[in-house]
């Protein structure tokens, strides 16, 4: 992250921590909230998808195991939201890595298909497995997270809180990983997978690692939205949402973090405001995909960076160094 | 003893032979070079030497382990890193990024290193880029190390495809045609590379149509012809043996053709 | 019992066969998956519908259908296709633009058609026929006559005809087919055209006899013709429709012999399994890649 960088994000967070203040309506907090928890479920699919070149057609599956691990946890067991998150985290990150095992061998058009016919088999199961998951009557009146008997709501803004301290975790996490080995590698094994396994990586490890992190965020937004909205069905996790997802990514640009936000603080909100275009969304989504196909592969603000790489702080060097000492910073 | 050491390899793909009981070594510090016509099964030869196939027969010993049928990753662990034929760098990618890549094995942090930032992760972070220079200044790439892999010029690409490889750690580095699509110019500054990296201690292998540049800089030669080993010597005698004469100038014109 | 089951099993598995077909096709020529299949065989259903509804008769309906859904995909192939493989961009651009064109077609019929369930003409009859103790629907035979018919046809148009040839060497390698003169965009033109035709006569068969289309009826049919033709070989016209009929026979007994609840899992399990066990179909052959 260089300084620009830097400040884009301190101004962005800065005015996301004062908006309520201005006084948001409960609509707008909502729509504003699900703006995160979009973001950060293009956040997670970004790492399949934008960094690994995979694409996933069947993200809600593991939105929905989030959710529904959270939510029947809070029915049955009164547990806090904290832990129920957790929860819902490690079950979708097990069932993705699962999944991941028999499926990192496959190329992409496979993969796309078979998490397209896992989603449609998650919502199969929502449906069919009534006693745990009450069929189509869903997860009603689910717990508002609470924290020492103080309950998040709209009316105190704390939902909106919550969230936005997720993304920003998120947010994190994600320029952890793309400043890293794992990042490197899973960028290396996009371009080209054999020449990456010729240097040693391991290629099914990561994409294995990469699919597991990435359900793993993704239940952890439906945990998040679980408790938001306090209702789920199987209709929550459709293919729609699916779609949705992969729209943002592909909009805001692939590999890009600030891109993700863009993408579903655009595609999100655009049905809101444009009431009168709400049917078409999905005409609209699908044209996207389209359009920055053929004109813009890279999405809004994805593709090679124009400024120089930014070395990590505690690598102190000197450009200059570099070339005078004829070492590399010395040591 | 030799640092590879390959005896009676063969490659069948289906019925067809592509390499057939070829057997030879490379000594440490030593400059190899394969020759030979166009699908005369060298590329493959790196190929089986790399884990990218399996060999149908025969033993590879390297650094006196047998590695023939080892997973790719085992290879490039025990030392042996190669470039392409068509340059195969991550083009969406950095040069310093791409140098680092090579690293990876030796960049030894988990998850959880990098979640929590970790000591470990910074002391590997940091080795990791300050070896990436090291490698990318020796090479003169002060100037592209911001550079996208696929917007260097194309020698400059070449040779990032060395370091990469040298990246690795590698002790014997397998170079693909490293001087194709170059100008004669060019062409001499690889061959000064190529001895610098001689001097540096590596052993190397070499596949190159670019006679000047093989006569020049082998310390010996072996020449494959459909599949099987027909030659080998020090430069000066493979440049008037016979029977090599005859596999590129051809007894016959199909094979002059190719 | 078993033996009506493997007769509606085949009726199925040849549908799907006709889907999977479609896949195949366009995946030989051009190495892609039309990830939209689905929606232009519930874009062909309602074409046929709406020119049935218009009466303009049973037969022009279903070529109107034929030429306009054919169309389509031509038109999206010289315009976004064509553009991208000029571009060279990679595969998984293609493959995008595919996913969006569904999307656009899905929805767009759901815009102008409406989501809900609509009933379709019983163009092929509704006579039944009983033959010991198999119960045929009328339109079940013609399902297995009109499909066989259709599979036997593009097999020997691609095996006997020159255009067939011409296909079978864009398929090898385009460049130097069009050095030797043939006309590669036609070609691919044409291999979408009968890609598209036969996904509007599986959904003319289909519909005839379940009596209904909605917009969404392409999704799990596309899905399951997918299956069908990963399990025979993509590419492999005869391995996708075998591919078919082994997923139909299986689909209908497990739904005889487990529960009508696990019908719709059958296909993405065999799925799973060919992929893991067998990821190049019955019929396929391992590629080697070449460094």
């Amino acid at each position: 992250m260089d300084k620009r960088d830097k400040i884009i994000w301190l101004v962005l967070l800065a005015a996301l921590i004062v908006l309520p203040a201005v006084g948001l309506s409960r609509y707008l907090q909502r729509v504003i909230s699900l703006i995160f928890i979009y973001s950060m479920l293009g956040l997670s699919l970004n790492i399949v998808t934008g960094y690994m070149g995979q694409i996933s057609l069947g993200h809600a599956a593991f939105y929905a195991i989030g959710a529904y691990t959270s939510g029947l946890l809070s029915e049955h067991f009164g547990l806090n939201f904290l832990l129920t998150c957790v929860c819902g985290i490690i079950m979708a990150g097990i069932i993705g890595w699962l999944f991941s095992i028999p499926t990192t061998k496959l190329s992409g058009t496979y993969l796309a298909i078979i998490t397209m016919g896992f989603g449609e088999i998650v919502k199969v199961v929502i449906v069919n497995w009534e006693s745990l998951t009450h069929g189509t009557y869903g997860l009603q009146r689910i717990a508002k997270p609470e924290f020492f008997g103080f309950q998040l709501n709209t009316t105190n803004n704390g939902l909106y809180y919550l969230c936005l301290i997720f993304l920003v975790i998120f947010v994190l996490l994600c320029i952890a990983i793309e400043r890293s080995k794992l990042g490197r590698s899973l960028r290396a094994i996009k371009d080209d997978p054999l020449a990456a396994s010729l240097m040693g990586v391991e290629i099914n490890h990561y994409k294995r690692m990469a699919f597991t992190i990435s359900t793993a965020m993704a239940g952890c937004c439906g945990a998040l939205y679980a408790h938001l909205s306090g209702y789920v069905d199987a209709n929550s996790f459709n293919s729609d949402v699916s779609t949705l997802i992969l729209s943002i990514v592909i909009f805001g640009g692939m590999g890009s973090i600030k891109g993700m936000l863009l993408g579903a603080a655009v595609l999100v909100s655009f049905p809101e405001v444009l009431r009168f275009v709400a049917v078409y969304r999905f005409v609209v989504y699908g044209l996207i995909l389209i359009v920055m196909m053929v004109f813009r592969t890279d999405g809004i603000l994805g593709g090679p960076s124009k400024r120089p790489y930014v070395f990590p702080r505690f690598v102190k060097l000197e450009k200059g160094e570099v070339t005078k000492n004829g070492t590399a910073g010395g040591k | 003893m030799a640092l590879l050491e390959v005896s009676n390899v063969s490659k069948q793909f289906g019925g067809l032979a592509a390499v057939s009981n070829v057997d030879f070594h490379v000594n440490q510090g030593e400059i190899v070079s394969i020759i030979g016509p166009n699908g005369a099964g060298k590329t493959t030869i790196f190929n089986l030497l790399t884990g990218v196939y399996d060999v149908t027969e025969g033993k590879i010993v390297f650094d006196g382990k047998e590695i023939q049928n080892k997973k790719v990753q085992h290879i490039v662990n025990a030392g042996i890193a190669r470039t392409f034929q068509n340059i195969r760098l991550f083009k969406n990618m950095r040069t310093i990024e791409n140098v680092m890549v090579g690293f990876h094995q030796n960049t030894r942090y988990n998850i959880f290193d990098l979640i929590f930032r970790t000591p470990r992760f910074r002391k590997y972070e940091k080795e990791a880029h300050i070896k990436a220079l090291e490698v990318l200044h020796s090479l003169g790439f002060e100037k592209y190390i911001h550079t996208y892999a696929g917007n260097l010029p194309y020698g400059e690409q070449r040779k990032l495809e060395i370091a990469r490889a040298i990246a690795t750690g590698a002790k014997l580095l397998l170079l693909d045609e490293p001087a194709a699509g170059m100008n004669p110019q060019e062409s001499e500054e690889l061959l000064e590379f190529i001895l610098g990296l001689k001097d540096q201690g590596f052993t190397i292998i070499l596949i190159e149509h670019d006679m000047s540049v093989v006569m020049n800089i082998s310390d010996r030669i072996y020449v494959l012809d459909h599949g099987k080993m027909i030659a080998d010597g020090l430069p000066e005698e493979i440049a008037s043996n016979q029977m090599v004469i005859e596999a590129y100038l051809g007894k016959s014109e199909d094979d002059a053709a190719d | 019992m078993t033996a009506q089951y493997i007769v509606n099993g085949l009726t199925m598995g040849l549908i799907y066969a006709l889907i999977a077909v479609g896949y195949s096709l366009v995946f030989g020529i051009l190495k892609m998956i039309n990830m939209a299949h689905g929606a232009v065989y519930a874009f062909g259903a309602h074409m046929i519908l709406m020119f049935v509804t218009w009466n303009l008769g049973a037969v022009p309906a279903v070529i109107l259908s034929v030429l306009l859904t054919g169309g389509l995909l031509v038109i999206y192939d010289r315009t976004i296709l064509a553009t991208l493989r000029k571009k060279k961009a990679p595969g998984i651009a293609a493959l995008i633009t595919t996913i969006g064109f569904s999307y656009i077609i899905q929805n767009g019929l759901m815009i102008a058609f409406g989501t809900e369930i609509k009933a379709f003409p019983a163009l092929l009859g509704e006579k039944m026929i009983q033959v010991g103790n198999v119960k045929f629907a009328f339109s079940q035979v013609y399902i297995l006559v009109v499909s066989i018919v259709l599979l036997v046809g593009l097999s020997l148009l691609i095996h006997k005809s020159k255009i067939g040839l011409a296909m079978r060497a864009v398929e090898q390698n385009s460049r130097a087919a069009d050095l030797m003169g043939i006309n590669a965009k036609g070609v691919i033109s044409v291999t979408f055209f009968l890609s598209g035709m036969s996904a509007v006569i599986a959904a003319l068969l289909l519909a005839s006899y379940y009596q209904t289309v909605y917009p969404t009826m392409g999704v799990m049919i596309g899905l399951k013709g997918f299956s069908a033709s990963v399990l025979g070989g993509i590419g492999i016209l005869y391995g996708s429709a075998v591919g078919g009929i082994i997923l139909g026979i299986a689909e209908s007994l497990t739904v005889q012999f487990l529960s009508g609840a696990y019908r719709d899992a059958v296909a993405f399990i065999l799925l799973f399994l060919i992929l893991i066990v067998r990821p190049n179909g019955l019929f396929g052959k391992a590629k080697v890649s070449k460094v």
